[in-house]
């Protein structure tokens, strides 16, 4: 059966309607009580192998040996709603779809079109329209819209801040480590040394702040293999410190790998295996907070509609998010869906980047996070307005 | 006596000074690093023994062979039983290799003479980054292809490595391009004609934009992904090893033609139809040259040499020397060594981990560090060799590396080293070879009113003195 973008659209309850320019929300001052979590898969993920389109009659010819198989098959896709399907390796997700704690973004990125991946993750993450166009993240510029004193609503997971948490609002960090700590009186007399260097000092201040915010909350994770960086360790720590009453709410992890040239299906297998695992430790971890969580699953392009002359895929443009969480209402595909037909392609080759992640991150700091949309759009996205946010995709309490 | 400039030649140009070496550097700080700029590279003996391409390779293809047989041709559990065995063996050994080459390259490091030569082959090394992080390339292979590729040429001339970068066989691998073939090859074709093996056929970009993005022009550099498409054609057929009918080169490289895309192609408006391995010399020469590529490179050096936001002065003074050389790289890294802004003050970049744990070796003087403990330390501090995340290699600039947490574990790290020290290794001895020169005055009265030899030691080790260059 031929399903006509119109019915898919329909069957899916896909929310293609914009959200109206509303009067914005009363703007938050005080820390939120909602959660919010944004996982950077850095590479590139392969959107059409993580949930594929399975019944568009050009899914098979156009991937070849890179398609999923028809649900019920061997290694066939976990059905979504009759034309979508997940990757057998992300079997956690397919029960929240239908409980409507996921949804899906499909053949989205954000407004770059070229195919570097430093330079998309970079627009990915400052937040403007370009590569470079600001060093601070758009995720740190709302924490500033949020921040009360000296409490750390923002919290990185992971040896390094990715830009997109870096700028002027402090935040806690954790990162796995096997190293024996260093005595507190040693730390502060090397505080004193590092009294005339800003840089040392702010960071050792950070450092000493959030060892001190994360005992007793993430003791022992990581120990036995701290060079880990998988995602189900930073789930973990991520998960408990964001449980915590007055522990931070606004959260960023990153993962890399994603970048599958050739050999695609084992790699990938192994990456959504880890993603998989991830988002489950997460919702364990966070417990009850999960109600007020919203999780949203990203990377900086997507990758070329047809296999690659390796068993694999190639730089491209139109990617995919996840969203999910207590908070989101899902059970739905979000934004428009371009079809796959060489017709629709972007430049012949890529997945047609109709949707816009700006949308999205939109929706969740205005709908989840209660955040004025005059400043989103002034500081935290400058120049985003062709990219209107999505209605019905956050639970109102 | 010491100077700023000692330390500076030292730390920024070096790898951080061994003991009593700043009093022979002060002598003439610039001196001393253009006596290391020799045009002939010798592979250091450390590094002389580890296994080469051509061994590296025979056991791979060997193993490969073995494992992958039973999948490829569906031959089931006869097949996979052989993998498991040879498999297993072979990773473990694999394994073993590649950290005892990474430790022989630290090692060579930490013990240098030459350490601007050194830092050279690290920046080169990072600027052609191969990394194993995705376990594509295997055991000591990364090591090698640096001893090949980059060490020959560091004050050689850019296109050479360049050329020996784009045909060796672990950035062949590292970036897919010995399977890549054109779409009208013989061998996407004929799938059974060639070696006789059937294979996915067609065309990989991965090389071909890396080697424009990363290597050559720079992101901005004025190409197109049309221009991907076409130097990816270009260089189609290189390869190495097996059969392929076509001529081989240096480091097991081979022109494979049957994989080859006929016919012409353009790249940046310059057209290529020899159908030989000569289009794609011709192409990297052609890149080599490119204005966008003495623009590139000159920034990176820049940002490594004199700060992380890189002075337009001096990028422009280096790119001017990049191409009136034609890429000549000792006249590019004496012209470094002249930038007057390299030596403004000691204190514009940071040390990246590696970078730490080489100056901290060379400091101490306590012998070689243990292997394993000199692993899991480079682990622990996130930066192994050949582990980069990504094909631009490490991050060159503070930011990525001063975050809260790195920080903490280099101070952690420094500090169970301090406790683990012989008594041999004297506080005042080792502020006198490494940091006295340019000592703030706190950092000077806290390393005195240490409670112990060893907290001075972690507090000199963890000032920002010592971890900036």
């Amino acid at each position: 059966m031929l399903i006509s973008r119109r019915d898919l659209l329909k069957t899916a309850g896909s929310a293609t309607v914009l959200a109206s320019a509303s009067p914005g929300l009363v703007f938050a001052a005080a820390p939120t009580n909602k959660r919010f979590v944004t996982i950077i898969l850095r590479g590139g993920m392969d959107a059409l192998t993580a949930v594929a389109p399975y019944a568009d009659p050009n899914y098979a010819r156009l991937r070849s040996f890179l398609s999923l198989g028809k649900p019920g098959e061997k290694n066939g896709a976990l059905d979504l709603n009759g034309h979508f399907g997940l990757d057998p390796n992300l079997s956690y997700l397919e029960p929240l779809y239908k409980k409507g704690e996921l949804a899906i973004l499909h053949a989205a990125t954000t407004n770059y079109r070229g195919r570097s991946h430093f330079d998309g993750q970079n627009v990915l993450e400052n937040g403007t329209p370009k590569p470079y166009g600001t060093d601070s993240g758009w995720l740190n510029r709302s924490l500033e819209l949020m921040t009360d004193g000296e409490r750390r609503v923002g919290l990185s997971v992971g040896h390094a801040v990715p830009l997109m948490m870096r700028g002027k609002t402090d935040v806690q960090t954790w990162a796995p480590s096997a190293l024996p700590k260093a005595e507190g009186d040693f730390l502060d007399r090397l505080m004193r040394v590092y009294e005339g260097d800003p840089v040392f000092e702010h960071a050792l201040k950070q450092a000493m702040k959030s060892a001190a915010l994360s005992a007793g909350v993430t003791d022992g994770i990581g120990k036995v293999n701290a060079r880990s960086t998988s995602l189900k360790i930073m789930a973990e720590a991520a998960g408990k410190l964001l449980a915590k009453t007055n522990g931070p709410r606004i959260a960023v992890i990153e993962s890399g790998g994603w970048d599958t040239h050739a050999g695609q299906h084992l790699l990938l297998r192994n990456k959504l295996k880890e993603l998989n695992i991830g988002l489950e430790a997460f919702q364990q971890h966070l417990g009850d907070t999960w109600r007020e969580t919203v999780i949203v699953v990203v990377s900086e392009f997507g990758r070329t509609v047809a296999a690659n002359g390796t068993r694999g895929t190639d730089h491209g443009t139109g990617g995919l998010g996840f969203i999910l969480g207590g908070a989101v209402k899902g059970g739905q595909f979000i934004g428009k869906w371009p079809g796959i037909a060489e017709q629709h392609q972007f430049q012949g080759r890529d997945l047609a980047p109709v949707n816009d992640y700006r949308s999205l991150f939109k929706t969740v700091l205005h709908e989840h996070l209660g955040l004025a949309e005059g400043k989103i759009e002034d500081a935290i996205f400058p120049d985003s307005r062709s990219a209107r946010m999505f209605s019905g995709l956050i639970r109102r309490a | 006596m010491v100077s700023k400039d000692a330390f500076i030649a030292a730390n920024r140009f070096g790898l951080g000074p061994l003991p009593l070496e700043l009093d022979v550097i002060a002598k003439n700080p610039r001196g001393w690093l253009k006596r290391q700029i020799t045009a002939e590279q010798k592979t250091p003996s450390l590094l002389q023994n580890l296994p080469n391409v051509a061994e590296i390779m025979s056991t791979y293809t060997r193993n490969r062979q073995m494992g992958n047989r039973g999948q490829n041709r569906g031959q089931g559990n006869r097949g996979g039983g052989n993998r498991q065995r040879g498999g297993n063996t072979f990773r473990q050994q694999q394994g073993q290799d590649y950290i005892d080459s990474v430790y022989s390259r630290t090692l060579n490091m930490i013990q240098t003479p030459a350490p601007f030569a050194e830092h050279m082959v690290k920046f080169w090394s990072n600027h052609f980054t191969v990394s194993n992080a995705s376990r594509k390339i295997v055991g000591p292979i990364a090591v090698a292809y640096e001893t090949d590729t980059i060490r020959p040429h560091i004050f050689g001339n850019f296109e050479d490595m360049l050329i020996a970068v784009a045909q060796h066989p672990t950035m062949l691998i590292y970036l897919d391009n010995h399977i890549s073939m054109g779409p009208k090859s013989q061998m996407a074709t004929n799938p059974r004609g060639g070696d006789g093996r059937a294979r996915a056929r067609g065309l990989n970009e991965n090389l071909a934009r890396e080697i424009l993005e990363l290597h050559t022009l720079g992101v901005n550099g004025g190409y197109t992904q049309t221009d991907v498409r076409e130097f990816a054609k270009i260089i189609t057929g290189w390869s190495f090893g097996g059969r392929g009918g076509g001529p081989e080169g240096p480091n097991g490289f081979r022109f494979k033609r049957w994989f080859h895309e006929p016919g012409p192609k353009t790249l940046l408006g310059q057209t290529y139809d020899s159908g030989t391995v000569n289009d794609g010399l011709d192409a990297l020469k052609m890149l080599a040259r490119h204005p966008s590529t003495a623009k590139f490179v000159a920034t990176k050096l820049v940002r490594h040499f004199v700060a992380d936001e890189p002075p337009a002065s001096a990028i422009k003074k280096i790119e001017g020397v990049f191409t009136e050389s034609t890429g000549n790289l000792a006249k590019v890294s004496e012209a470094l060594i002249d930038l007057e802004e390299a030596w403004q003050s000691p204190f514009d970049k940071t040390k990246t981990p590696y970078e730490l744990v080489l100056s901290t070796y060379r400091a101490l003087d306590t012998g070689k560090p243990d292997k394993k403990y000199l692993m899991q330390t480079l682990g622990e501090l996130q930066q192994t060799p050949f582990k980069a995340s990504s094909p631009a290699g490490w991050p060159d600039v503070a930011k990525e590396w001063l975050n809260p947490e790195t920080l903490m574990r280099r101070i952690e790290w420094m500090r169970a080293l301090a406790a683990k020290l012989p008594r041999s290794v004297k506080p005042e001895e080792l502020f006198a070879d490494t940091i006295e020169a340019v000592a703030s005055k706190q950092t000077k009265f806290w390393v005195k009113a240490a409670p112990s030899a060893e907290e001075a030691i972690a507090l000199i080790l963890a000032s920002p003195e010592f971890q900036r260059r």
